[in-house]
């Protein structure tokens, strides 16, 4: 029994078209035209209890979207979705109850008051039995090392400081599902590596399903199992990020600088994909040509200076993923 | 040459005012609120004058003129501190104005100007509209604005106005500067505004207040404000008495500008004192 | 109930905060009070020139006055988070971690902060009150004591009726509009008289449309003891309060329908 349901989901701004200048202000105020935006386009996707999704895709894609009705706090134009076993914006207040959501963007926590105040006085709008509170509380701080910060006003944090004091708040009522969107922005990379070993740990020693929505393909690399990678408001991509690696296998790059100008290059085996002065850069698949191979054949009848092999990143496998969808950042 | 000395004020002035005009949205719902104020205002007092007591100095029909008058002309009272200029004044800031080459008094002042002129300019035509010209076809014509009774009571009227625009940058421009003496803007705000509202006869027509408090409230800066140009307007005030009354307006504007320079002079030694 | 208990908290860490800036607070405070006391001379100068309003006396007319002051000064201390909800919660966005929290929205709004600043015009309201109350040489018995309590928090929650309406605007429009100040600051000031000044369909709209006079005029006069001169039957004067509730209740069903438009076209 999925923790998460999603079927067909669908939703469709209407946005009120704003004229320009005077004329148009003064028309607009008689008579609005609107435009309609696709943000989803029949999203489809299940989750089980525990696992630890990553959401990718271009600004615009419909991520955000996507999490607001996962959230309760937007309805779909059409779809199902169920969450837990309830429909998230039918029943709000019993589903927020059951979720933690982080925004990266933005603090959950109170900005004059010192964290620990934020902290009980989330304790008493989730109402945590004080007990229960304590302990989960005291876990937090240790765990994310929070300690030194309890007692600052919130706008006094540095940005790593308060995103983690926001994960914690996130956690407090012990929810079984986390949302997180865009948590690593902008935090130094001691920062991103800790959080990033927080979030696994909470993953897999307490079994709470976490939904990572982010950019950075290096925190989907380091904890998502599984990745979504969502464009022009649908599903391009949903599976193991396993067999993502794997289809990497098929490409190889191979940077060669030549000690000479070369004119019209042409290899058996590989592809030029690009060049700069005596920098040519070639494409091939290693399991036809092997790298030994082209090598050889390259410096067979050419004197090369420097040469170096690359695989392309997920990142790149993704951007072409986008573009081949046309799935570009709106 | 005159005209070269006064050209960054009037193009800070005209920048500023068509700045402001954009703000329209604000301005028509604010003219709803005006209107309902007038509105209970005028009934109030129609049912103090059917007591029939009191001998007041001026007639109902006048009472009513001057507080729609008020209404339609509320945009020109010196209402709150210039939150930009607070801002600067408290962050110390403020010693960036003096990279202008302008002297920053009239400055400052020129930009109240344009602020006083357009929020009046804005919400001044429909309150007019409303209560001079449609409320007597509409069979409201007792509670109407009514017409000056002479031409020359008009005249001096608009004179009276452009004073009270002169006046009351001063007391803002005042205000203003003072904000950095206190230790919250928004204090200064609060005590002024309640000194303008009462002390203007913007709560209720001054005329109206006891009979041994009239000499004082004809003198204090404030009655330039409303009271003065709006007796002016229906001939309370006419002949010698209504030059007086301008003539009162211009020597308190004159002071008040005098203050607010010297305010601004030790202001600016502070700033430079304290490093800014 | 423990909504009231997080409402306790809320206020607790609202009046903490404020008193961060105490120099601030006195200021705000001396200035609302300065402000109504200012209308109120408006009015006693009134009484002292032409002695009589349609044969109501001042201190009569004060006891309107600082009834509906108290009212409208209990209600503002607590409306902030309305007040302030189109630019600093649906424009911002951040009614959306409103709508995470597993707490009804209006609960959460009222908590958002507290005002302590109109204990300036709450003192002054009570200030009037109390020297009306001593002028009038009225008998005070449970009768009239539970009328005053009752035309209060009539008061208060009419009050906090007109500040949802206006905060349920800026889900459809994201122009603060000030067009329904004139509701809350215009009715303090209509309802300081006697609503027998006012034209017949305007008594009738604050009767039974805004009913301002249910909470303001109706119950004083059940207080001052005299037949309402507009021919009110006397078990009208007691039960009238609760119209403010009923007001109240009306709005916050319009606020759900607002939150309902939010959720489904998104911000």
């Amino acid at each position: 029994m999925p923790q998460i349901a999603v079927q067909d989901l669908s939703k469709t701004y209407r946005v009120a078209e704003r004229q320009s200048g005077l004329v148009g202000a003064a028309r607009g105020l008689l008579a609005r035209t609107y435009r309609s935006i696709e943000a989803l386009d029949g999203v489809s996707f299940s989750l089980e209890m525990g696992e630890l999704v990553g959401m990718i895709g271009p600004n615009g894609a419909g991520k955000s979207t996507l999490i607001k009705i996962l959230c309760g706090i937007l309805e779909p134009s059409s779809g199902a979705c169920e969450v837990g076993g309830l429909v998230p914006w039918r029943e709000r207040i019993r589903h927020v109850a059951r979720i933690g959501v982080v925004f990266g963007q933005r603090t959950q926590l109170w900005w004059d008051l010192p964290v620990i105040d934020s902290f009980e006085l989330l304790r008493d709008i989730y109402r945590v039995p004080e007990g229960q509170f304590r302990a989960t509380a005291d876990k937090l701080i240790a765990l994310l090392k929070i300690e030194p910060l309890l007692d600052q006003p919130v706008r006094q944090l540095s940005l790593g400081q308060r995103m983690r004091c926001d994960i914690a708040a996130s956690l407090l009522h012990s929810p079984s599902i986390l949302f997180l969107d865009e948590p690593t922005i902008g935090l130094d990379a001691n920062s991103k590596l800790a959080l990033r070993d927080f979030i696994k740990t909470l993953n897999r020693e307490q079994d709470v399903t976490v939904i990572l929505a982010t950019h950075d393909m290096h925190d989907i690399e380091a904890l998502a199992d599984r990745v979504l990678i969502i464009g022009n408001g649908r599903v391009l991509r949903d599976g193991p990020i396993a067999a993502m690696r794997a289809e990497t296998l098929g490409e190889r790059r191979l940077i060669v600088d030549f000690a000479e100008d070369v004119g019209d290059i042409d290899i058996e085996g590989a592809a030029v994909l690009a060049r700069t002065g005596r920098r040519v850069e070639f494409a091939f698949d290693p399991r036809v040509t092997t790298a030994h191979t082209l090598i050889g054949r390259i410096t067979a009848d050419h004197r090369i200076d420097d040469l170096s092999i690359e695989e392309p990143t997920i990142e790149e496998l993704i951007a072409r993923f986008y573009s081949s969808h046309g799935a570009v950042e709106a | 040459m005159p005209a070269t000395i006064v050209r960054p004020y009037l193009a800070i002035f005209a920048a500023r005012f068509s700045m402001l005009l954009q703000y329209r949205a604000a301005a028509l719902a604010g003219i709803a609120t005006q209107f309902w104020f007038g509105a209970i205002m005028v009934m109030a007092l129609a049912a103090f004058y059917g007591s029939g007591r009191g001998a007041p100095s001026i007639t109902l029909a006048q009472a009513i003129t001057y507080i729609w008058l008020g209404q339609a002309f509320l945009g020109l009272l010196p209402w709150n501190v210039d939150t930009e200029i607070a801002a600067m004044m408290r962050s110390g800031n403020v010693a960036y104005e003096r990279l202008r080459p302008v002297d920053t008094y009239f400055y400052w002042f020129a930009r109240a100007l344009a602020w006083r002129a357009a929020g009046t300019l804005l919400r001044c035509i429909p309150l007019l509209v409303a209560t001079a010209v449609l409320f007597p076809p509409m069979g409201l014509g007792d509670w109407s604005l009514r017409p000056p009774p002479s031409l020359e009571a008009l005249t001096l009227f608009a004179l009276s106005m452009l004073a009270v625009l002169l006046l009351s940058s001063a007391i803002t421009t005042l205000l203003n500067i003072s904000v950095i003496w206190t230790v919250s803007g928004q204090g200064i705000n609060a005590i002024s505004n309640s000194l303008v509202v009462i002390l203007s006869g913007m709560v209720i027509p001054l005329p109206l207040f006891p009979d041994w408090a009239q000499a004082f409230l004809f003198v204090q800066p404030l009655a330039g404000l409303v009271d003065i140009p709006y007796r002016i307007y229906f001939a309370n005030l006419s002949g010698a008495a209504a030059f007086g009354g301008i003539a009162l307006q211009i020597v308190w504007t004159v002071l008040l500008i005098g203050l607010g320079r010297l305010l601004m002079a030790r202001t600016m030694r502070r700033v430079q004192v304290q490093g800014g | 109930m423990d909504a009231l208990r997080l409402y306790g908290r809320y206020a607790a860490t609202s009046i903490k905060a404020q008193m961060q800036y105490p120099a601030s607070f006195l200021f705000l405070s001396l200035g609302q009070f300065l402000s109504t006391v200012v209308e109120f001379v408006g009015i006693w100068a009134l009484f002292d020139r032409f002695q009589s309003l349609v044969g109501w006396t001042l201190p009569q007319v004060a006891l309107f006055y600082g009834a509906v002051n108290i009212s409208f000064a209990l209600a503002d201390t607590i409306s902030r988070g309305f007040d302030v909800f189109g630019p600093q919660f649906v424009k911002t966005g951040d009614f959306d971690r409103l709508l995470l929290r597993p707490r009804s929205t209006p609960l959460q709004l009222l908590g958002h902060e507290l005002r302590l600043t109109r204990v300036g015009r709450f003192l002054q309201g009570a200030l009037v009150l109390g020297i009306a109350v001593g002028l009038l040489d009225l008998s005070w018995g449970v009768r009239e004591v539970a009328l005053l309590h009752a035309a209060i928090a009539g008061g208060v929650a009419f009050f906090l009726g007109l500040v949802v309406l206006q905060a349920t605007l800026a889900f459809w429009t994201v122009e603060s509009l000030e067009v329904a100040n004139t509701l809350t600051y215009g009715g303090v000031y209509a309802a300081q008289y006697p609503i027998e000044i006012y034209s017949k369909w305007l008594r009738e709209f604050f009767t039974f449309v805004v009913p301002l006079s249910c909470v303001a005029y109706f119950p004083i006069v059940g207080i001052l003891g005299i037949d309402d001169p507009l021919g009110a039957p006397k078990w009208f004067l007691y039960v009238a309060p609760l119209a403010g509730f009923l007001f109240l209740a009306a709005s916050l069903t319009i606020w759900r329908l607002g939150v309902r438009h939010y959720t489904s076209t998104g911000s």
